[in-house]
């Protein structure tokens, strides 16, 4: 998809204005670097943003680093690490950081105006600075309750940057350089959020012989405690009370987490013989087409998690001008205002009275779905992604309140 | 030649604007923080809390574009304050240091006067203090009579229309909006400047003040026609 194509879904004004802040970038040659060309969420999100700055006329490329299994064993640890996990973090972690690292350097050709390293895995480019040349550290993690031994240790390497991004205020640490605020985003044009034809929604139904005709409430999440899914079916069973329904929990296993299968079974457990509860064990990142239309069918989506990052679920739920219940963690408050476009729950009964009072209203979910949708176009699209990025180029050469371009 | 097509003095240039925000890194748990920090942070802290609503919010929802407010009423379930702090009329303030100074008043007069037990907001809901960066761009529409001055408002952008109304008043502190002050000096329609620049225009969200701007220019012409 090209720039214009969005024009479309953001409007004409939108895309006129990407042009105008990308002509002030013409003469900058923007090299991102990152540690994979596939899969994650940082590669969906280069692999989009790219090409769109490409199209704008921005000279922008993507390498990756190499680097052997071991090292990126370590800078996985390092990113659980920084999620909060302190276990299994050693010193010979640290030394092989800097090793590889060193490496890293040798192997890596610089030659971007702008370097735009994301994430850990590449932070040690760093040492490669050149006075010419402008440098942006991109962290995609939720550093808000990091290990301090790893955050400190990453952090000398982060204060040699020029500036910091992160995805969430809540995210923001105290840092000697500036931290920027760039919120997630998802591509109206993906397999995930791209409109699908009632054939297609219906295809979907059929494979996971999920009823036509009644009623569905969705959660799509992996399976984790923190998603709370045996709350999920706890507040169907509230509404199954008064209105018949059905309940789909699609989610993955998350191969990195050992406790997704005791959360599974429990899950199981809890559903029992009930036929209307529908429990789909998939892969969301290769089953895209399948979420995007459990998603479409759905009459309400839930996300009642007890913690969260951005929940770029609702995000996705939103922009399909579903009406959404979802608890007021993470970044979900930003997405949702209550009783505007969407309703923010706290407790099982709470999401199951605010679930029947939607499936009950239809008209009133029609309009918060409604509401939801413009919410997302206005601010959590990939066009609104890109503007951020190319103002975050430009505040390099211009680091003041207010710049008149 | 009628009102529509007479020639202005001067053209009108219209810019756009948008905001990269920065992470300041503080952040409040209760009311003796946040005012607290209100009292130290730059005024482009400010004047973020007190006008991003504006430029995020679109045809659903009028909501008074206080981020403090709400944080206060939502989080901390302090209503009356958050009242109190919502119904600032930021109009009245011609710079973001007396509009701060507000502000910091009323939340001060507040603790003083309660006899509750300080309030805490939920771990990972504190108030995270955001600044912003505005970038001005000149969008190449340039109005030379009111007919090109309608037709350019009717296309431009939420954000360049928010510029020119309240970036411009009060951030720039020039203490009139664009849109008047080129109405009422250049364009020979000194009532319709006065008549935008009596618009209460933190009660609207941007799309309907377009649409509010757009209809008294139209009264007016049909009136001076008639």
């Amino acid at each position: 998809m090209g720039i214009a194509d969005y024009e479309s879904i953001v409007g004409k004004g939108i895309i006129y204005e990407l042009g105008l802040i990308s002509k002030k970038l013409k003469k900058k040659k923007i090299q991102c670097i990152n540690s994979t060309k596939l899969g994650g969420g940082v590669a969906e999100i280069l692999s989009r943003i790219i090409p769109l700055l490409n199209d704008l006329g921005i000279d922008a490329t993507w390498d990756v680093i190499e680097a052997d299994p071991d090292y990126f064993n370590v800078t996985k640890a390092f990113h659980n690490a920084l999620h909060g996990k302190s276990e299994g973090i050693t010193k010979s972690m640290f030394d092989k950081f800097l090793s590889t690292g060193k490496d890293i350097l040798r192997s890596t050709k610089i030659y971007g105006d702008i370097v735009f390293v994301h994430d850990p895995q590449p932070i040690m480019l760093i040492e490669n600075k050149k006075s010419a040349n402008k440098w942006i550290w991109r962290c995609h993690v939720d550093v808000s309750k990091p290990y301090m031994e790893v955050w400190e240790f990453l952090k000398l390497f982060i204060e040699q940057y020029d500036i910091s991004v992160f995805s969430n205020p809540s995210f923001a640490r105290q840092l000697e350089i500036p931290q920027f605020l760039v919120t997630p985003s998802i591509d109206p044009f993906s397999e995930k959020n791209r409109e699908l034809t009632r054939e297609e929604i219906e295809s979907v139904l059929e494979k996971y012989e999920i009823e036509k005709g009644k009623p569905i409430i969705t959660q799509v999440s992996r399976f984790d405690y923190l998603k709370d899914p045996v709350g999920v079916i706890e507040a169907y069973r509230l509404v199954k009370k008064y209105v018949d329904c059905q309940l789909i929990l699609a989610g993955n296993r998350a191969a990195d987490d050992p406790e997704s299968d005791t959360v599974l079974a429990e899950v199981m457990q809890e559903k029992g013989n009930d036929p209307d509860i529908h429990v789909l064990v998939i892969e969301p990142e290769k089953n895209d087409f399948d979420i995007n239309g459990i998603q479409r069918a759905s009459s309400v989506i839930i996300q009642k998690s007890i913690r969260e990052g951005f929940a770029i679920t609702v995000t996705e739920a939103l922009w399909k001008a579903k009406p959404v219940v979802a608890s007021a963690v993470g970044g979900i408050p930003q997405q949702i205002r209550h009783r505007h476009s969407g309703l923010l729950c706290h407790t099982v009964g709470g999401a199951a009275l605010m679930i029947r009072e939607l499936l009950n209203n239809p008209e009133y979910a029609t309009r918060l779905g409604k509401n939801g949708k413009e919410h997302i176009r206005r601010n959590f699209l990939s066009t609104r992604h890109l503007r951020d990025y190319m103002l975050l180029f430009l505040y390099l050469y211009n680091p003041d309140d207010i710049i008149y371009l | 030649m009628n009102c529509w097509t007479k020639k202005a003095k001067n053209p009108f240039h219209f810019y756009t604007s948008v905001t990269l925000k920065e992470l300041t890194g503080k952040k409040a748990k209760n009311l003796r923080e946040l005012v607290e920090i209100v009292k130290e942070v730059p005024g482009s802290v400010i004047y973020y809390h007190t006008h991003v609503f504006l430029q995020r919010q679109h045809s659903f929802s009028p909501d008074p574009p206080n981020a403090f407010a709400n944080w206060v009423s939502w989080t901390l379930g302090e209503y009356k304050l958050g009242e109190e702090l919502s119904s600032i009329d930021i109009c009245a303030f011609n710079t973001i240091r007396e509009l701060r100074e507000k502000i910091i008043n009323v939340i001060e007069n507040h603790l003083f006067e309660s006899k509750e037990p300080l309030r805490y907001a939920p771990r990972g809901r504190e108030f995270d203090f955001i600044k912003a960066h505005s970038f001005v761009v000149p969008t190449g529409f340039t109005a030379h009579n009111l007919k090109e001055f309608g037709m350019i408002l009717e296309k431009v952008t939420i954000y360049s229309i928010y510029f020119h109304i309240f970036e411009a008043r009060l951030r720039l502190e020039k203490g009139f909006n664009d849109f008047s002050f080129w109405l009422g000096t250049s364009a020979g329609a000194p009532e319709v400047a006065k008549d935008i620049a009596a618009l209460d225009p933190y009660t609207f969200n941007v799309e309907a003040l377009r649409r509010r701007i757009l209809d008294i220019m139209r009264n007016w012409c049909n009136k001076g026609q008639a």
